[in-house]
């Protein structure tokens, strides 16, 4: 009993301890997405990678705007064809102090397909190497059957472990036994949907981080992440809700940094189906003709929508309107690719001739709980439509359910709202995915089932090109061809937004990773 | 009274089976988890890997029954996005949840009964009548918004207390706990008020109720007229027949502050039970759901049955064997 | 009720007023103004609710009228087509005054009929399990301890995913969260009152189940039934308000109360207090009011606090 007590007393004390040495070399972030493994190859998820890229390095990193820079590999070229050499940073230590050699890299190849129970795996970005070859310990060279163009790019999504962790399960990763990185620091705890806690490695080979010790903590809901961060219990969060970004630009307390970001928001449209389940006519029946299969009926959906109103009223101008797959700047985006100007008129007159000029009845659905603002725009788009004469009915489901009957099998939905991120920061990423034709390797997210011959012409030959300007010429073509047919009916680039307290400022990036070594004290 | 527990644990072991079998279900009908956790790049080949490695290519029973086989022996499944067993994540969480909805119920009563009993006792005055108007108050606003707005005032605009999140943690006999540091303390505050907040205007309601009924019956005149002073004849009497309806209610609202913790341990970022569950719902991460629910069933059962208890001892009208399990 | 006492000359506790049961009834209700008040208000407050077709400026459910434009102005602002937002407008560029009124209409029709059917059921089976004992007791009490073990905002979840959004699936979701509830109060204290002598006598008189439920049973379990059904009520529309909050509730499309309050609750700190404020405060107008008759009403019909 008394031993308790004093137990107790002692943990008072110490808690008050912490408090008093919580100094200036500390670091608290409030991040909004729940990270749900530090194990670096279990989960293809964002937000692991995030917190991943603190205490692991990859062979190439991405910069904020999402191009190569050299890792782990200072230098890397195809020698030919179908084989890329890499050439390894040298004298890079692990947590453990063992060195980094050429081994850690055919460790982690090895150990990306195998990680067990993996709820999406990472080995879609290594699948491409069919042999490694160690030609010294810091030389590296990778086969492919086909020539890859995409494997500097893929492999700059793939954390080094250590060799000798090659066969360590996840638990050993979240435990902390296997959390050994080449990275700028070293994992300390992991309490799962609460917080991770890292400090400050000493010795990486690269700029040192300013902090000695960092805790990300998780705070999915928005208001109370903003709320941590005026109450000062957390430095930084990223994520800021658009609706408070007003409030916070005038607090002289915070400051806000912003990038345009690789997601974008669009409408897909089934363009596949002969009768689609919700386009009818006004009494509710199911049209015998889908009238989304003509491109005149979804460039007038496109014309009826007024993005600017969208951006400014809804998402608080912390969007950018869209007319592409991808923001001017990242590769293979055709600056061509304009956002269709807002012209309810020009609508009216595309659906008159296309045999509709009484227009018909569509339902739109959404998520409401996935992307910012997601049921709030497809509430505004609902009447603009309308307006036109397509009587739009307003479905807002929340993630789970949304994201299982919008795809394969299903495809339950006529025209829906989603969102996509180019984690690689390129536009083959959108167009093999979003918009070629489904099959093998293809289409996988083209909910809509959208098909056109010349586009998935185009891409195979982008991906089968390995020089970078005629890839990025292909690439733009193909995007030019997809949106001059309304493959996909594009609204806004997000903008990602981060906030910190005076005195601090973040670099912000365009893949949404909330990294601590980029906080730094405003100079 | 050994024959009325036994049945009952028989009787709970039926209900856990219904219970999972149903949550099996209604989890499958909501969605294919595959969709929600597989990364928006990859490609069928991927997805029909996933759906492989986490067994949920076979037919619904015979998943059913795999886990069924499993949960014998104890073994409730690894979550799907944490991939570390479903029971241990969710007993790793639950001490901060416990805490939490214990700390609402110690607010509810300490507060609710003293506050009731005086608006039972003078239900004319003025400061009665202020009581049950914040009752009324109590129950009025959601709970998410009563969160938010704490969170408002006393974080935001007085910086009095955290915001968000669980303080620091020390040991006490045996258990980790916050409530035992001034930090954990000062964290737990805030969301133990807004939870406690629904069930404090409940007790005040019942308590003032019970009060009132009671103060008019007989036997409180009697004891009176013996000569009893009024502070014994509430503190002693009164109160003993109030605490019946209180009993039954404190049992059973303890189940629906853990469920409602959902919506406070989301709104102040608690890393406990609710926040996992919810988590899990947006996840469909079934393994984790079915435990949860498994979990919260089985403590739910332990409660009724000490309320039946206590009820009988503090009751003797009731007998247990009346109630025939 | 009165004649049978007399006949048989046995002291039974009657349930209701023995003369002129209604005069009574109202008499001993306007024993408080404070009630009184408060009924006149949900009197107007149901009458605006049902008529909000026709009173309200706007159809706030047409999206045809809608535009973001218009979107968060404030109390008092006009429209682009010259129209007055009185209490403001909201993301959509809803008249809040309108979304109010027909918000009203869907919060007391999900709050009330769920309520009522959760009373129905959940007394009957309470009252049931209390009366016959036995294997019937311990059917329905398990199905209640079933029910009570799943967590109310858990079953709502995974019942509306199943079913999908709208008026009538909430309704279902709410009834079955709640009827389980009132049986279990209903049982407890029925439990209590069989064993009284009265119950006993009635039994010895070989009155049938049926009346000695509905005519003895029933009418002493009143009492915690209104206590907990006042609550309800009022719980009902918060849990309605919090699924919307979860994201899983109504359409929102045809917002209720509770879903406008928690789509405007992120406004709140930007200042923009309208769009969450005053259809809270509708709320708690709404919610008051029905606590406070049901409080009256409850000393009223409690045959124990009568001198």
């Amino acid at each position: 009993m008394a031993k308790g007590w004093l137990k107790a007393a002692l943990g008072i004390f110490f808690a008050g301890a912490v408090c008093l040495s919580a100094a200036a070399q500390d670091l608290t972030v409030g991040l909004g997405a729940n990270v749900t493994s530090i194990d670096p190859h279990f989960h293809n998820l964002s937000p692991n990678s995030s917190v991943a890229a603190h205490i692991f390095d990859r062979l190439i990193h991405q910069d904020e705007k999402q191009r190569l820079v050299p890792g782990l590999a200072t230098e890397w070229k195809a020698i030919d064809a179908t084989t890329w050499e890499f050439k390894l940073r040298q004298g890079v230590k692990f947590h453990d102090g063992s060195e980094f050699t050429a081994e850690d890299v055919v460790a982690t190849l090895k150990r990306v397909p195998w990680v067990p129970n993996s709820p999406s795996s990472f080995s879609i970005y290594t699948r491409a190497i069919t042999e490694t070859i160690v030609v010294d310990p810091h030389t590296i060279r990778f086969k492919t059957k086909e020539p890859y163009p995409l494997l500097p790019v893929d492999l700059s999504t793939i954390n080094i472990v250590s060799r000798k962790h090659e066969q360590s399960p996840t638990g050993d990763f979240n435990g902390g036994k296997a959390a050994i990185g080449t990275g700028p620091f070293r994992f300390v705890e992991y309490v799962p949907g609460d917080r991770i806690v890292l400090t400050r490695n000493n010795d990486y080979w690269g700029d040192k981080p300013h902090w000695q010790k960092v805790t990300l903590k998780l705070i999915t809901n928005g208001a109370a992440r903003v709320n941590a961060l005026l109450a000062g219990d957390v430095q930084i969060i990223d994520q800021v809700p658009t609706v408070d970004i007003a409030k916070l630009k005038t607090n002289a307390d915070i400051n806000l940094s912003r990038i345009v970001s690789n997601r974008l928001i669009y409408l897909h449209v089934d363009s596949f189906r002969d009768q689609s389940p919700f386009v009818t006519d006004k009494a509710g029946a199911v049209l015998p003709n889908n009238p989304l299969k003509d491109r005149r009926v979804r460039l007038a959906i496109s014309k009826a929508i007024n993005r600017q109103a969208i951006v400014e009223r809804i998402m608080d101008g912390e969007a950018i309107p869209a007319g592409g797959l991808l923001p001017e700047g990242f590769f293979g985006a055709s600056p061509k690719l304009k956002a269709e100007p807002f012209d309810p008129e020009g609508a009216k007159k595309l659906l008159t001739e296309a045999g509709y000029p009484n227009g018909f009845g569509l339902t739109l659905h959404g998520p409401n709980d996935r992307y910012p603002n997601d049921e709030k725009i497809i509430q505004a788009i609902g009447p603009m439509l309308s307006r036109v004469g397509i009587d739009t009915k307003v479905v807002s489901l929340p993630w789970a359910t949304f994201a299982s009957q919008s795809s394969a099998p299903t495809y339950a939905f006529s025209l829906m709202l989603v969102g996509w991120g180019s984690g690689t920061g390129e536009v083959s990423s959108p167009l093999r995915s979003l918009i070629a034709t489904v099959g093998p390797g293809r289409g996988a997210s083209n909910r809509g089932r959208y098909s056109n011959p010349k586009v998935d012409s185009l891409l195979q030959e982008a991906l089968n090109t390995v020089d970078d300007e005629k890839r990025e010429k292909l690439l733009q073509e193909a995007s030019e061809v997809a949106m001059a047919d309304q493959a996909i009916i594009p609204l806004h680039y997000q903008v990602n937004v981060w906030a910190t307290r005076k005195g601090l400022s973040y670099t912000p990036r365009a893949d949404e990773y909330t990294l601590a070594h980029f906080v730094r004290p405003a100079s | 009274m050994t024959v009325f527990i036994i049945r009952r644990v028989m009787q709970s072991i039926l209900v856990l089976f219904v219970m999972s079998l149903l949550v099996f279900v209604g989890v499958y009908a909501i969605g294919n988890p595959v969709e929600i956790f597989v990364a928006a790049d990859a490609d069928q080949a991927e997805r029909a890997r996933v759906i492989a490695a986490l067994g949920l290519d076979k037919p619904l029973w015979e998943q059913y029954l795999l886990f069924i086989r499993n949960a014998v022996m104890g073994d409730l499944g690894k979550s799907f996005v944490f991939n570390q067993p479903a029971l241990g994540l969710i007993l790793q969480r639950m001490p901060a949840t416990l805490e939490l909805a214990f700390t609402a119920m110690v607010i509810a009563l300490a507060l609710g009964i003293p506050l009731g009993m005086y608006a039972g006792f003078r239900p004319q005055s003025r400061i009665a009548k202020a009581i049950m108007a914040g009752s009324i108050l109590g129950f009025s606003l959601p709970t998410f918004w009563v969160g938010l707005m704490l969170i408002m005032v006393f974080a935001v605009e007085l910086g009095w207390l955290p915001s968000t999140g669980r303080g620091a943690t020390a040991e006490v006999f045996g258990i980790e706990t916050s409530l035992a540091t001034w930090d954990g303390l000062s964290h737990v505050l805030l969301p133990a008020l807004n939870l406690a907040l629904f069930k404090l205007s409940l007790v005040i309601r019942l308590t003032r109720a019970g009060m009132r009924e009671n103060m008019l019956m007989d036997y409180v005149k009697f004891a009176r007229a013996k000569g009893l002073t009024m502070r014994r004849v509430v503190f002693v009497h009164v109160l003993k027949n109030i605490m019946i309806p209180i009993v039954t209610v404190v049992g059973l609202e303890l189940g629906s502050v853990i469920a409602f913790a959902v919506v406070t341990e989301t709104v102040f970022a608690w890393p406990g039970m609710g926040k996992l569950i919810i988590d899990s719902i947006n996840n469909l991460d079934r393994p984790v759901i079915v435990a949860y629910m498994l979990i919260t069933v089985t403590m739910f059962i332990v409660i009724n049955l000490v309320v039946d208890v206590l009820y009988s001892v503090l009751d003797p009208r009731v007998r247990l064997a009346d109630m025939k399990g | 009720m009165a004649t049978v006492i007399e006949r048989d000359g046995i002291e039974v506790v009657p349930a209701a007023p023995a003369e002129a049961p209604f005069r009574r009834f109202v008499a001993e209700f306007a024993e408080s103004r404070l009630a009184v008040v408060a009924l006149v208000v949900l009197a107007m407050i149901i009458v605006a609710a049902l008529a909000a077709p026709l009173i309200s400026p706007q159809d706030p459910y047409d999206l045809n009228q809608l535009d973001i434009l218009d979107g968060r102005l404030p109390p008092g602002a006009e429209s682009a087509a010259g129209f007055t937002f009185w209490l403001g407008s909201d993301d959509q560029g809803r008249d809040m005054l309108s979304a109010i009124l027909y918000g009203l209409r869907i919060s007391l029709g999900v709050g009330v009929m769920s309520a009522v059917i959760a009373v129905l059921i959940g007394t009957a089976a309470g009252l049931a399990a209390a009366y016959f004992g036995g294997r019937i007791d311990t059917l329905i009490m398990r199905i209640v301890d079933i029910q009570l073990s799943f967590p109310a905002i858990l079953v709502a979840l995974i019942l509306l995913a199943v079913l999908g959004q709208g008026t009538g699936k909430i309704i279902v979701a709410l009834v079955t969260v709640q009827w389980a509830y009132y049986a279990r109060t209903v049982r407890g204290t029925a439990l209590v009152e069989r064993g009284k002598e009265y119950v006993e006598a009635a039994r010895c008189l070989a009155l049938g189940h049926g009346r000695i439920l509905f005519r003895h049973l029933l009418p002493n379990c009143l009492p915690p039934l209104i206590v907990v059904a006042t609550v309800q009520v009022a719980h009902a529309i918060a849990l309605e308000a919090t699924l919307s909050f979860l994201g899983i509730g109504l359409p929102i499309t045809e917002p209720s109360l509770g879903l406008l309050i928690a789509n405007g609750y992120e406004y709140m700190m930007s200042g923009k207090y309208w769009i969450s404020f005053f259809p809270g405060v509708a709320l708690l107008i709404t919610i008051v009011s029905i606590n406070l008759v049901g409080d009256q009403l409850r000393d009223v019909l409690n045959p124990r606090l009568r001198k």
